[in-house]
């Protein structure tokens, strides 16, 4: 990366995360409430980028990993108490890491289509098997439970207001990004970059194509369970409609929308998105889906790349 | 636990009626796929919508067979509609985007449906009202002219591909498209029609099922899903291979619910998935590939 380039990257970076920062100051709630959401969605959509846009693996089934980080964010706050945060983080992203596991165990023996229908119809069964084991997870109705305090033994304690919440959000995002960047320049991510190119050739050059695979699925689960812990917080509820595999699809609407391959575009991509739907919610009410499937639709066929996609080789630089 | 003999069998004829209408949805979606690589995300919803016109149809005739015909020739048309206008410019690039592009489709109809026909599910009536008597139960005479009726479809649509002049062009353009393409079969119009046949199956399934249960705007859903898993275990694009796997699935699951809830029997047919995943990727019902 030339000087110049690397300079204006990171003051580019820098800007961006500091305008979010104020934004809580200045938004009015519903916005700023809505602001982190988009973070939120956008960090999910951003675990997905590593299996889509960096190995070639459409992930149909995001909602999987999402939904138990959310599930296991719940279990630790309503079974420990006082609620503690850092608990719902431990058990969130350890559930989200089983589940990408056992997933990726069996659909990683499958490639492309074959792929994206597996983890689709694996996202189902543990939509099955929360919404029917009504005893612990509260079935339809889901779980409610109240926010922990943000605290650091004998450091400090603070209550989560929206503002502290959102900067919390924010914070994780903005790692999150970081350490995916690193890792997708790493030798590992470079691996699983040629394994999107030429996956025969990257086995017969010695790579152990499956166990990569294996891999980049379970640290794309933890990022999604990871969004699953942030969103649990956010909302102080989980249900089993963020399990559906409907949810799925839109984090792969998200990658594609905003340009796969560049993990900011995903993020662009869910605020573009959910801009546009809160837009349309006014005025087709609950059938906004309507224009935001034709407008998906034709960004498929016509802007193949992406928002962002004229953008992918120098955010990848 | 001891599961009397007449429950069995009453399962076992369960299991068959719902297996034929799963086949007629799979073998729709798996043509579609073995012919022109396009994982149709909106079968679902072309299912649901040819219910809703066989529902139109049925309260403007008042004749279920018409309403079936009528139904099935309107999706067909959709069905062509959608590859003209979706699927069509997406040749030539991964198949991938076709999931994406038809994911797209089903957002559409499916909250068309929604916005058209309201939240309330709307009823058909049975053509054939009549029951004769299984062990305790009145076993209604439609369930079975659904099997039948099933069989008849997919057996017509197997004698077409096998013997009608058109049907071997679709098998020829499967085999080879440039070739095909050079013999002088119309190619383009070849793969409109194949999604046409479809979408129009899907649509008769509809039909055919909406009796059983309401026709609302979320029943495409969970026999997409359903469907998916029986092209898997099938073999993908095999039309006798998702046959076979439609009957064997729902005849587990129609096993499985005299234990358990049938929302739980579901899990079943993940768990056949699964296994088949493992030691059969290929699928359960085509000879092994050399």
């Amino acid at each position: 990366m030339s000087r110049r380039r690397f300079f204006v990257y990171w003051v580019g970076f820098a800007v961006i995360v500091a305008l979010l920062a104020v934004a809580p100051l200045v938004l009015p709630e519903f916005w700023r409430r809505f602001l982190t959401e988009i973070l939120i969605w956008g960090l999910l959509a951003m675990s997905s980028d590593i299996l889509i846009g960096y190995t070639g693996m459409v992930s149909f089934g995001h909602s999987a990993f999402f939904g138990l980080g959310m599930y296991g964010a719940a279990a630790a706050l309503l079974g420990s108490s006082p609620p503690n945060l850092w608990l719902a983080l431990l058990y969130g992203l350890a559930s989200a890491a089983a589940v990408a596991a056992f997933v990726a165990y069996f659909s990683t023996r499958l490639r492309d289509i074959y792929f994206a229908i597996t983890t689709l119809i694996f996202s189902q069964i543990f939509y099955v098997v929360i919404f029917t084991s009504t005893a612990w997870t509260g079935g339809e109705n889901g779980l409610n439970f109240s926010r922990p305090r943000f605290a650091i033994p004998y450091l400090f304690s603070l209550r989560f207001t929206p503002a502290v919440l959102h900067w919390f959000v924010l914070a994780i995002v903005a790692l999150s990004y970081l350490l995916l960047r690193r890792i997708t320049h790493s030798p590992f991510g470079m691996v699983l970059q040629s394994i999107r190119e030429n996956e025969a050739r990257t086995r017969a050059i010695g790579y152990a194509v499956e166990r990569y695979k294996i891999v980049a699925v379970m640290l794309s689960g933890v990022f999604a369970g990871l969004a699953g812990v942030l969103y649990a917080l956010q909302n102080q509820f989980a249900a089993p409609d963020f399990v559906f595999f409907v949810v799925s699809g839109e984090v792969v609407i998200y990658n594609v929308v905003g340009g796969i391959g560049t993990l900011v575009g995903p993020v662009v991509g869910a605020a573009f998105f959910l801009l546009l739907r809160e837009a349309f919610s006014r005025f087709f009410t609950e059938f906004y889906l309507i224009p935001l499937g034709v407008i998906f639709i034709a960004i498929v066929i016509f802007m193949p790349r992406g928002l962002l996609g004229f953008a992918r080789r120098w955010l990848n630089g | 636990m001891n599961i009397p003999f007449d429950q069995f069998l009453i399962q076992t004829i369960n299991g068959i009626v719902t297996g034929m209408i799963l086949a007629m949805v799979a073998s729709g979606l798996t043509l579609i796929f073995g012919i022109m690589d396009v994982v149709n995300f909106a079968h679902g919803e072309l299912f649901m919508l040819g219910a809703y016109v066989g529902v139109l149809t049925l309260a403007a005739t008042g004749n279920f067979w018409i309403a079936l015909i009528a139904a099935t020739l309107a999706i067909a048309v959709l069905g062509a509609v959608i590859y003209l206008t979706t699927l069509r410019p997406l040749i030539g690039r991964d198949p991938l985007t076709t999931i994406l592009a038809t994911f797209g489709v089903s957002l559409v109809l499916q909250n068309y449906a929604l916005w058209q026909f309201g939240p309330v599910a709307r009823k058909i009536e049975e053509p054939i009202t009549g029951h004769f008597s299984l062990f305790y139960l009145e076993y209604p005479y439609y369930r079975l002219a659904i099997a039948v009726l099933a069989v008849a479809i997919i057996g017509g649509l197997w004698l077409f591909l096998k013997h009608g002049t058109y049907g071997i062009w679709i098998r020829a353009t499967t085999q080879d498209r440039v070739m095909a393409q050079a013999m002088g079969i119309p190619v383009p119009w070849v793969l409109t029609a194949v999604f046409a046949i479809g979408a129009g199956m899907a649509a008769a399934s509809g039909v055919l099922f909406g009796p059983l249960v309401g026709v609302n705007s979320q029943m495409g859903t969970s026999w997409v899903l359903r469907a998916f898993i029986v092209v898997v275990v099938g073999g993908m694009g095999s039309i006798s291979g998702s046959i076979a796997a439609a009957i064997f699935i729902s005849l587990l699951e129609a096993y499985a619910s005299l234990w358990v809830s049938p929302a739980q029997a579901v899990i079943v047919s993940f768990v056949v998935l699964i296994l088949t995943l493992l030691f059969r990727p290929t699928g359960l019902f085509v000879p092994t590939p050399k």
